[in-house]
């Protein structure tokens, strides 16, 4: 009784992620809401898969690694993101080089080869992260939602953190974290492509 | 065990009412930049769109499910990820000869490991599909169209791939029956033959 119930939550939330990141996402990079500058904020990190899918495989990976790391990721992240988008926003002009198909890259093969990374791994990739996404986010939301966005920013990061890599720590069965991986697998994909169109000759 | 399953199973229903207020706010938005939800949904289409690009593709799936595990997974992951790096070395301008020549001969020869139920080592495996995922990628990974998102159109174009090889999985899963398998080595040899004639064409 509780498995079915298990798998049929499961399928659900697997089909809210979906929802999550179907086409309609569009990858703007100033969300105007119409609700005021934090849910301009919450809508900028939903619909940039620029920064949401290495947030997500961020997650991904600290629930492979287990409970623990899951929070850690959790608290670290929004706090790292903040402090970065506090710096972002006195910086006047960022590099134009193509951040987020490293994150995809790095995060994404880190969830596929499901790597056994020494104690602090996930808290300094976690901060890493933070700090070099929140810093372009900064940057983005000078001209808009400005600190109050990072607010909406923080609270979405710390609910997908939380849900995503709960979700993993809860998988059981060896073929589901499979599927976790192989989700990183395509992410890291993902990233060589980006990589690509930045560089594109 | 039942802590866990039941700690899981209070944090479902937040979640998937967190998860639907977050996918609520979308329609109101998605105007701000045109074009890019165009470019998931070609990327998603592109893979479909070539019989010789979809042959190989399910050929990986087909032969992973006949290897078993750990084969079954790493083929399809190892695939992307190749094909990936040859879109990547299309789209930097690095050339790539023969890839017309490299498509045809990966069906002729997934084709045949198929039919042929061939149990190399797992490396000589993953070489062997990697080898070839360059090629899908190289000529297929870097038609954009324009205006489109590079990023949407990539993960479409990756995901679309990953389902490709999903669904020869699941018709390999037939390998569990003797006729399964009969069948299995059958859909090898027309995707073999098929090869050949991609083969022919290409050299003409």
């Amino acid at each position: 009784m509780t498995t079915r119930a298990n798998a049929s939550w499961r399928a659900g939330a697997a089909l809210c992620v979906g929802v999550l990141l179907r086409p309609s996402a569009a990858a703007a990079h100033l969300v105007t809401t119409g609700m005021g500058p934090v849910y301009d904020g919450i809508g900028h990190l939903l619909l940039t898969p620029e920064d949401l899918v290495p947030v997500l495989a961020l997650a991904l990976f600290a629930g492979l690694r287990g409970a623990a790391q899951g929070r850690r990721a959790m608290f670290l992240l929004p706090a790292a993101w903040l402090a970065g988008g506090l710096i972002g926003l006195r910086v006047t002009a960022v590099p134009a080089f193509p951040v987020p198909a490293v994150s995809f890259l790095i995060l994404g093969a880190l969830v596929a080869a499901d790597l056994r990374l020494p104690a602090n791994g996930v808290a300094v990739l976690a901060v890493v992260l933070g700090l070099v996404h929140g810093v372009l986010n900064g940057a983005a939301l000078r001209q808009g939602a400005g600190g109050l966005g990072l607010i909406g920013i923080m609270a979405a990061l710390f609910v997908l953190v939380a849900l995503a890599s709960a979700f993993v720590v809860s998988l059981e069965r060896p073929w589901t974290r499979v599927a976790v991986r192989v989700a990183g697998s395509w992410v890291a994909a993902s990233g060589l492509l980006l990589l690509g169109w930045a560089f594109r000759k | 065990m039942s802590v866990s399953r039941k700690a899981a199973h209070s944090f479902a229903v937040p979640l998937l009412v967190a998860l639907a207020l977050a996918a609520m706010p979308h329609p109101a938005i998605a105007h701000v930049e045109q074009g890019q939800a165009a470019g998931f949904l070609t990327g998603l289409k592109h893979p479909w769109s070539g019989l010789d690009h979809v042959l190989a593709m399910i050929a990986v799936g087909l032969w992973g499910a006949q290897l078993g595990n750990p084969a079954l997974w790493l083929l399809p992951v190892t695939f992307p990820m190749m094909m990936s790096l040859g879109a990547l070395m299309g789209l930097i301008g690095m050339g790539l000869p023969g890839v017309e020549i490299g498509i045809a001969l990966s069906s002729l020869l997934l084709g045949g490991m198929v039919m042929g139920e061939a149990r190399p080592k797992l490396a000589v495996a993953v070489l062997l599909v990697g080898f070839f995922a360059v090629f899908h990628g190289h000529a297929h990974g870097t038609e954009l169209p324009p205006g489109q998102s590079g990023l949407l159109y990539s993960m479409g174009f990756v995901i679309a791939t990953g389902c490709l090889h999903g669904m020869g999985i699941g018709i390999g899963l037939v390998h569990r029956w003797p006729a399964g398998r009969l069948a299995l080595r059958g859909a090898g040899a027309f995707i073999a033959g098929m090869g050949l004639f991609f083969l022919a064409r290409a050299l003409t």
